[in-house]
């Protein structure tokens, strides 16, 4: 054997070892979406409420453990996120890595979002729904003029834009956006569908922050949507304290990379 | 803009432009609107992280997202327009031996290695080392460094939104042809990772080679 396809075998071999150790470390089955109706929130843990209306952005700051529930409660098509770490906004959500690390784009309850640095933002701890969209992401100018015939509708593009600038950031702070309540699918041709019948009036995605965060939300319809008007319906923003993780936590555990994720993310906060 | 210019008639010797990158590292170089960028995967099975940016303004930059809207569809081939944050065609595929290529997985990184392939791989060369060596050079930072396309990287995404780096499609002498649309900056990472199959564990040399062209 050359040097060069030894080389090449003791990688691949190596790769199978990483691999094999990560099967060990069996991911744990998903435990599929929250039921209606469960995952009360306590009323006397919330620190803020506020309804978005159609359309429009709205920004929060989260502290680690704080919980943000988004109430999609006439189940509109699409309700957009961009997460920054509040105490360094170089480090942002990461759509690839998410994607990529977790070795799927469906993002339901028990996975978590990742930044550009290996660490996780936040996990899925609540979700009704199980149908988010992270490759495609919001609506723009563009694709409002396509839809509706109007690039001066409200858009995801600068909501996300507007939002940002509440933090004293600007466009070089954004990239990809994760899209809740928003059933995109890459069918075997490589197209986009949309799967009807998956959103409910009253579906919710709670994340909880697992460091300290700057939010960025944008109301507008997905660009896939169906419907020939733009008639953006309302959300429910809910900040709340919920329990700490335990040790058997889900989104803490769910696989090993979620668990290398944390290790990545805990020693920000050690010995606060 | 109509195309005037096919790359079958391409010719090397005509090229105002013909660079090697050396396996495993960074490259960039202003394209003008109207030349054509062509990346050669000399050895087959080699991923080439890139990036574009306005080269008049660096905060347009390449949008995964806005490419993936206005195509309707989930990889880069012949006919795509790669569309930036502010929505306009920075640049067009104009031609493509390969057949597919990657925009959703995104560049590897010391840190995400980590989480992909455990805390011992921290200190390996990774491609958002080698977009963050390139972009400084222009002024730009880590903040600027956005998901890319990568070229010759085979990342199928399932129905069920399950998604993998697989074996590479790409054979020996694979090429895509990139007409710029825009005078843009193009900044490549030579993959260097080693930990899966997205060169076949062999990082190799890639050649990179513009043309003017004669498009109005």
């Amino acid at each position: 054997m050359t040097d060069k396809a030894s080389r090449i075998e003791a990688l691949r071999r190596r790769y199978l070892e990483l691999k094999a150790a990560g099967d060990n470390l069996a991911p744990k089955a998903l435990p599929g979406p929250t039921a209606p109706g469960s995952a009360p929130v306590l009323a006397a843990a919330i620190r803020h409420r506020e309804e978005i209306p159609g359309g429009w952005y709205w920004t929060a700051r989260l502290s680690r453990g704080e919980r943000l529930r988004i109430v999609n409660g006439n189940a509109t098509p699409g309700v957009s996120v961009f997460l920054w770490n509040a105490e360094d906004p170089s480090e942002r959500y990461n759509s690839a890595d998410t994607m990529k690390l977790q070795w799927t784009a469906a993002l339901p309850k028990g996975r978590v979002l990742f930044s550009d640095m290996g660490r996780v933002l936040a996990s899925v701890v609540e979700d009704t729904c199980g149908a988010h969209d992270t490759v495609v992401g919001g609506s723009t100018p563009a694709s409002n003029a396509a839809k509706y015939g109007d690039a001066t509708l409200r858009s995801t593009a600068e909501n996300m834009r507007l939002a940002a600038s509440k933090f004293g950031l600007g466009k070089r702070d954004l990239a990809p956006v994760i899209s809740f309540f928003s059933p995109v699918q890459v069918t075997a041709e490589g197209t986009f569908a949309w799967a009807e019948g998956k959103l409910v009036a009253g579906d919710f995605v709670e994340l909880r922050a697992e460091m300290n965060l700057l939010v960025a939300v944008s109301n507008c319809p997905h660009p896939f949507a169906p419907g020939a008007s733009f008639a953006p319906q309302p959300i429910e923003a809910v900040i709340w304290q919920g329990p700490a993780p335990a040790d058997d936590d889900l989104c803490r555990t769910a696989t090993a990379e979620a668990v290398r994720g944390f290790e990545n993310t805990d020693p920000l906060f050690a010995g606060r | 803009m109509t195309v005037t210019v096919t790359p079958a008639v391409l010719d090397a010797a005509n090229a105002v432009y013909d660079f090697t990158i050396p396996a495993t590292r960074p490259w960039s170089h202003v394209v003008k609107r109207g030349q054509i960028l062509r990346i050669v995967d000399l050895e087959g099975c080699q991923a080439v992280d890139t990036l574009f940016y306005n080269a008049h303004d660096f905060a347009e930059r390449y949008s995964a997202q806005d490419t993936l809207l206005a195509q309707g569809s989930a990889y880069v081939s012949t006919g795509t327009k790669l569309v930036s944050n502010d929505g306009n065609v920075m640049a067009t595929v104009v031609a493509d031996s390969c057949g597919r290529h990657d925009t959703s997985a995104g560049a590897c990184s010391c840190e995400a290695n980590t989480v992909r392939f455990g805390h011992h791989t921290r200190y390996m060369h990774a491609c958002r080392e080698n977009f963050v060596i390139e972009v400084t050079k222009w002024g730009m930072t880590k903040r600027d460094v956005v998901p890319n396309i990568n070229f010759f990287m085979n990342v199928p995404i399932e129905p069920d939104g399950k998604l993998a780096i697989v074996d590479g499609i790409s054979a020996p002498g694979s090429h895509v042809d990139i007409r710029a649309e825009m005078d843009i900056l193009c900044v490549v990472s030579n993959c260097p990772q080693v930990n899966n199959p997205c060169n076949g564990f062999d990082p190799t040399p890639v050649r990179v080679l513009i043309w003017d062209g004669e498009a109005a």
